[in-house]
């Protein structure tokens, strides 16, 4: 797995001050949905290895950073450049329509 | 060349691509979004036999697809946006335009959830209004919150909430639910449910997130507004056809017409699950419906191929 186990305490360097893009999963254990949303995620993290970093952020372990970017809903896939929300997909979407939103940051 | 197609990767899809493999068919299941469809949605399904506890609807789900792997069935990520009969052999095509040529294709896509196209629906999306009480629950703990529909789903969910939210209110257009006896029951009798009867959502409202709903009296026209964090719709579901309406005939509602075979009007392509005309749309019947479909897609190989 390449994708990033992020918490409250490597949320500032691993995303916020990261040199490249950031795809944020936002997941709980509890939601099907978020489950198997999974291996789309996987992929995507192995197919751009370098040109974007992707982590996992689990709203019931870090329910501060959920509030703090207003996360009412999971699946929520946020994309971070240089600091800041670049684009957001709320639910399950095909993979297509990820990489498409990916690219447009890209 | 594949030997079976599976459109849809939800309990039907799943049971199909178990039925196929493992009668040594070489089968591919596309999946647009997730893989376990809608059921993944459900946080208890207690009417599935063989688990008098009941289980998750994801949990069910990765059992369905591990088994059906098990037996070697191949899967991806990809949505169909549509297909060709090219009499013995037919043609998915995938998104990307890319040709995949197959034997036979069942058709297991499902069906989605009905929005409520009323005003905020979409811009609150993820920000209040919600489709997955399982899922979005747990960040209304403590909030009232509204529940839009009568039927199952409905009140099953309201249930769901119950345990989170501070309270739940029921909208529904009629006097009298849709719903089976039993949540009937349980519904009436928790003190958390409100039930508001005769009543239609006109609007959607809230500055960053969700702050209300407001709702309308269709006996008398008076508009009123219900103060709530969140809003999860159940108000039924619409059958993902919409790809196969030039070729496959569809009932007036926009579900496949099959017979006992599970049969298309095309030969060698069948429909199975909640896409179909069914009196019922279950787990339990979208699995079987998918059995057959398989079953019936090796008999046609072994006659015509
Ligand atoms: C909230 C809720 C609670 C429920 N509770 C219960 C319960 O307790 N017990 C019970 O038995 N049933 C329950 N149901 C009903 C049950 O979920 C469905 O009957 C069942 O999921 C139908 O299975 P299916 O495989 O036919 O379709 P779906 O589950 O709809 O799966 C279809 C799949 O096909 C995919 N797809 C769609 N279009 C395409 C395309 N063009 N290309 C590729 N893939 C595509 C979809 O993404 C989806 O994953 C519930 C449903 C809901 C919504």
């Amino acid at each position: 797995m390449v994708e990033l186990h992020l918490t409250q305490s490597n949320w500032e360097d691993e995303v916020l001050n990261s040199d490249i893009p950031v795809l944020v999963d936002f997941w709980a254990p509890w939601c099907g949905p978020c489950r198997m949303v999974a291996p789309v995620v996987s992929e995507i993290a192995e197919e751009y290895q370098g040109k974007l970093k992707v982590g996992k952020l689990n709203t019931d372990e870090e329910p501060e950073i959920a509030v703090r970017y207003g996360i009412m809903s999971i699946p929520t896939l946020m994309i971070f450049k240089n600091g800041e929300v670049a684009d957001q997909i709320i639910g399950a979407v095909p993979k297509e329509y990820l990489i498409e939103k990916l690219e447009q940051v890209l | 060349m594949y030997d079976v197609i599976i459109i849809g990767g939800g309990p039907a899809g799943l049971t199909a691509g178990l039925y196929a493999a493992r009668g040594g068919l070489k089968t591919l299941i596309c999946e647009e979004k997730v893989f376990g469809g809608q059921i993944l949605m459900s946080y208890e399904v207690d009417n599935y036999p063989g688990f008098p506890k009941g289980i998750s609807g994801m949990d069910l789900m990765d059992n369905f697809m591990k088994q059906a792997e098990k037996f070697g069935v191949e899967t991806n990520y990809e949505g169909i946006k549509g297909i060709e009969d090219k009499g013995k052999t037919k043609d998915v095509i995938l998104s990307n335009g890319t040709k995949l040529n197959t034997k036979t294709i069942i058709v297991a896509a499902g069906a989605s959830a009905n929005k409520l196209n009323c005003p905020g629906e979409k811009k609150f999306t993820g920000k209040g209004v919600s489709y997955c009480a399982t899922c979005d629950g747990a960040f209304f703990r403590g909030k009232p919150v509204a529940v839009v529909g009568g039927g199952d789903s409905a009140l099953e969910e309201a249930l769901y909430l119950a345990n989170l939210a501070s309270k739940v209110y029921i909208i529904h257009r009629r006097e009298q639910l849709r719903a089976v006896k039993v949540l009937q029951e349980r519904a009436f009798s928790n003190n958390k449910l409100e039930f508001v009867f005769n009543h239609v959502v006109k609007e959607i409202q809230g500055d960053k997130f969700v702050n209300g709903v407001l709702v309308e009296n269709v006996k008398t026209g008076e508009l009123s507004r219900l103060d709530v964090d969140g809003i999860f719709i159940y108000v039924g579901i619409t059958p993902n056809t919409k790809f196969l309406e030039d070729i496959i005939e569809l009932n007036e509602d926009g579900y496949i017409i099959v017979n006992e075979n599970m049969e298309t009007n095309i030969p060698g392509i069948f429909a199975a699950g909640d896409i179909r005309v069914t009196p019922l749309r279950q787990v339990l019947t979208a699995a079987a419906d998918g059995a057959i479909a398989a079953s019936c897609a090796q008999k046609y190989i072994e006659r015509n191929c």
